[in-house]
């Protein structure tokens, strides 16, 4: 059987903002996700996910986009590097829990100018030790590299901040997976 | 049946030739990984996400008159890699005006705003996977990549399809534009699928007195897989 090959991928580029995340950069056209994963009235552990993109010279990337997928409660959310003046980025939802045996986690996709191809990650937290000692995705990477992709857990003016920075080279290389 | 990216289309994360990569591209090999639930989900859009003129840029950024530029139609279908339609998935577009300028505060190309166009649109495919866009020609413009660079006329298109492993953002360019053999962002894909990026004017999708027809074909990874039942 013939297979069709795959259209394939090319950067997002530096001007995606009006078209993909409008409403976050004040233009005059709306979104189809944000940085708010879920109502305000969702039962769960609060929390929000917060963190910087780094470039292979340690600078803050201020043009990437990235989205997050939640698997346990099928919640999607979108957000842009570039309206924060320190270039951080912010997500907001319920705390995952374990599903499909594995440790709670959160998938996430990174696009930028320069990214040719969009690279998954997934997001654990730093509270699930015995959670993640188990999981099968963590146990496949390397031991030395699985901290970074280990959010760390903070209280900031009493709400729930867990620390996430990706670092797209260097001796702190995010891991990548090829999903 | 698990389906990866098949690498050999794709473009590669380091292509020197395009200078942002060099710093931004990952160094170290990806970490495989077994499908897992996570992977067989993805977020489902409605018709709820789309307004009623977002199909159509010629429109969606009128404040007082037409856009200035050549209309054109660009339709399509979304397809898996067995050739099945990828139906009801969203698609979004963006791109540079007839002068080759974003309405992006960022873009400090000296070419006219057009206050009549945004550039910035959004469709859902239907039962059989055809999508269609209403829109201005973009025009070329020019980049900081190397001296004398200019991006061939492209429109910038954002996929879902029936999961997370499906997304596929790239970039829609036009025939016989002699910007392509110079264009570092298109040359980083291989020779064999480049040519995939480049829709084909037809006179079936041209409506007479009213609008140019490019037809833009797009192929998602995946095949015979069960689309996740969403909420």
């Amino acid at each position: 059987m013939t297979m069709a090959l795959q259209t394939p991928s090319q950067t997002v580029g530096p001007y995606f903002a009006y078209g993909l995340t409008a409403a976050q950069y004040g233009y005059d056209f709306d979104q189809i996700a944000n940085d708010v994963l879920v109502p305000d009235d969702l039962p769960g552990d609060r929390i929000h996910i917060v963190g910087r993109v780094f470039d292979g010279q340690n600078t803050t990337i201020p043009d990437a986009m990235l989205e997050l997928w939640q698997p346990d409660i099928e919640a999607f959310g979108r957000i842009g590097t570039g309206t924060d003046p320190k270039h951080r980025y912010h997500f907001e939802t319920i705390k995952p829990q374990s599903h499909d045996g594995q440790a709670p986690h959160l998938v996430l996709i990174v696009l930028m100018r320069g990214l040719l191809v969009h690279a998954y990650t997934r997001i654990y937290f730093s509270d699930e030790a015995a959670t993640n000692a188990q999981d099968v995705v963590l146990n496949s990477v390397p031991q030395e590299r699985r901290h970074t992709l280990i959010a760390q857990r903070h209280q900031v003016n009493g709400h729930t901040e867990y620390h996430f920075d990706i670092y797209m080279q260097g001796e702190l290389e995010t891991v990548f997976f090829d999903v | 049946m698990e389906n990866k990216r098949d690498w050999s289309v794709h473009p590669p994360y380091l292509h020197p030739g395009y200078k942002s990569t060099v710093l931004r591209a990952p160094s170290k090999p990806l970490i495989p990984i077994k499908h897992t639930l996570s992977e067989r989900g993805g977020p489902v859009f409605g018709m709820d996400s789309i307004g009623a003129l977002d199909n159509d840029l010629t429109k969606n950024g009128i404040k007082n008159a037409e856009p200035l530029g050549e209309r054109i139609v660009v339709a399509g279908r979304v397809i898996d890699e067995l050739g099945q339609p990828v139906r009801n998935t969203l698609v979004e577009v963006w791109q540079a005006n007839a002068a080759g300028r974003y309405i992006h505060k960022v873009d400090q190309h000296a070419a006219p705003i057009d206050p009549n166009f945004l550039g910035g649109g959004r469709c859902l495919t239907d039962d059989e996977g055809y999508y269609k866009f209403y829109t201005i020609k973009p025009g070329a413009y020019p980049w900081g990549n190397h001296p004398n660079a200019w991006r061939p006329n492209h429109i910038h298109f954002s996929l879902f399809g029936r999961n997370i492993t499906t997304r596929l953002v790239t970039q829609m360019y036009f025939p016989g534009d002699p910007l392509l053999q110079y264009d570092p962002i298109y040359l980083g894909v291989p020779e064999k699928s480049r040519e995939l990026l480049i829709s084909k004017f037809t006179l079936d999708l041209t409506e007479p007195d009213f609008a140019l027809g490019y037809q833009f074909d797009i192929v998602l990874r995946g095949h015979n897989e069960t689309p996740f039942e969403n909420k």
